[in-house]
């Protein structure tokens, strides 16, 4: 019935070669008011791998995530004792909704991350890092921050594109994005993963800068809860 | 579980004896003084609060939930700042509560006491709700939902930084004279729900000063010293008693 209590009650040079295997209930919330997440990919893995990196360059699979929203190469490139879910909300995760992962095996890995893309946004993605997971039984909250993946330049032109490298967004889920903006700007001069400056937007739906609207497309960090009941 | 709440109120609210017959078997013994300091400081720049309000519940109780449609007391609390409303609603399912009066400029500081008779059996349920509109906005709200306080032991404190939320009733305009703040002095409730009528984070203010070309579309009343980041005000709770 308590696993943990008996981890605890064992040496600790034993606990350190025991088998990690947790089982979690993951609980994901998409706190803003305008944004929606991508599929998201759920991802147990080992202390040695990293879905992202603050400060360093996107990977190729990572970008692919954040321009498009599309997590397979993420999924090929894990180890092969990564623990993986892939897009648990079945679709886009829209503001304010939440979505379940239930009895979760872990197995063997010891941290947990999650990306999904935002949209409406060039290259922004909700982000958790390599979160280690605890051995003590109990439910555990996490808030997420919106990251940039420096691979893009923010744009902010709704034109469809969502392939790896090609300028714009590609689209406004809830259909109240604009058109025809001129853009905000043509450059990414950070081009490494960082904290996301946030969308500037307009009031402008058929012109302006920028098909976000600025009075529904923005958000402040957190952007995402997420609540690991650890059994 | 209503009436053993209903037990304590006459310590709270001055109801009628009729309500403590309800205790009648109830013993005494086992109902213990629950004593809080709620102390909220604004940490904006610009951004005054509301009187806040302050409710101290069980389980039956939520102030508002995450994409669902906020009551219509926190709308009004919301767009207008009157809590009168949101306090009202949470009566019925209240040890107890308190409104500040007056609005909690920046940087400053108030306190709130709760205090409550709380039986054995219900102890472990004890939770704070705190809400307080952010007067310079449409529909911006800070505060706490259910913060469990049921092991927080007499002198003890805890400490929280609150998240800035959107009532989700009024659209974010920033238009002249739908602000009921200082800076606007406009339109406070408004039974109409013209925006997304879910509560979610804040999208943040936009203002007049960084959009440019925004501005003949749509000219905001509120400055770039209306905007605002996470979090926007310090919760500190004391058990006293």
């Amino acid at each position: 019935m308590n696993l943990p209590t008996l981890l605890r009650a064992l040496p600790l040079s034993l606990l350190s070669t025991a088998a990690f295997s947790q089982t979690i209930d993951i609980h994901i919330t998409n706190l803003t008011q305008g944004m929606h997440f991508t599929p998201l990919l759920v991802s147990a893995h080992a202390s040695d791998a990293q879905l992202f990196t603050a400060g360093q360059p996107a990977s190729t699979a990572l970008a692919t995530m954040a321009e498009g929203g599309d997590i397979s190469l993420l999924v090929a490139e894990s180890a092969s004792t990564a623990v993986n879910v892939e897009n648990p909300a079945a679709g886009l995760l829209a503001p304010a909704a939440s979505t379940q992962i239930m009895d979760l095996d872990t197995q063997d890995n010891t941290q947990l991350s999650i990306v999904a893309m935002m949209l409406p946004t060039n290259d922004g993605f909700v982000g958790l890092n390599s979160w280690t997971i605890p051995e003590t039984a109990g439910t555990y909250t996490v808030y997420l921050n919106a990251y940039d993946a420096g691979s893009e330049a923010n744009d902010e032109i709704i034109n469809g594109a969502g392939a790896l490298g090609a300028a714009g967004i590609p689209i406004a889920p809830a259909g109240n994005g604009g058109t025809g903006a001129s853009g905000v700007t043509s450059m990414e001069a950070n081009e490494t993963v960082h904290i996301h400056r946030g969308n500037v937007g307009d009031a402008d739906l058929e012109g302006g800068i920028s098909d976000v609207d600025s009075r529904v497309h923005r958000w402040l960090n957190p952007v995402a809860k997420v609540e690991i009941t650890v059994k | 579980m209503n009436t053993l709440k209903l037990c304590a109120k006459p310590l709270l609210i001055s109801v009628a004896a009729l309500t403590l017959a309800a205790c009648g078997g109830k013993d005494d013994d086992d109902m213990m003084m629950y004593q809080y300091d709620v102390t909220i400081t604004n940490l904006s720049y610009s951004q005054p609060f509301s009187p806040l309000a302050a409710v101290l519940h069980g389980n039956d109780y939520q102030p508002w939930q995450l994409g669902e449609a906020a009551s219509a007391g926190l709308e009004n609390l919301a767009e207008s700042g009157d809590n009168s409303g949101f306090l009202q609603e949470a009566t019925d399912m209240s040890w107890a509560q308190q409104s500040s009066t007056g609005v909690l400029l920046p940087s400053n500081q108030a306190t709130l006491q709760l205090m409550a008779m709380v039986n054995d059996e219900d102890k472990a349920q004890l939770q704070l709700s705190l809400a307080t509109m952010l007067v310079n906005t449409n529909d911006a709200f800070t505060g706490i939902n259910s913060l469990d306080l049921s092991s927080l032991a007499e002198g003890e404190q805890v400490q929280h930084d609150l998240y800035i939320y959107d009532a989700g009733t009024e659209a974010n305009s920033e238009a002249v004279g739908t602000i009921p703040g200082p800076a606007d002095g406009g339109e406070g409730y408004n039974a109409a729900r013209d925006d997304v009528n879910y509560v979610a984070m804040h999208p943040g203010v936009v203002g007049r000063d960084h959009v440019g070309e925004a501005q003949a579309v749509s000219p905001s009343v509120l400055s770039s010293a209306h905007t605002f980041d996470q979090p926007i005000a310090r919760l500190t709770v004391r058990r006293t008693q």
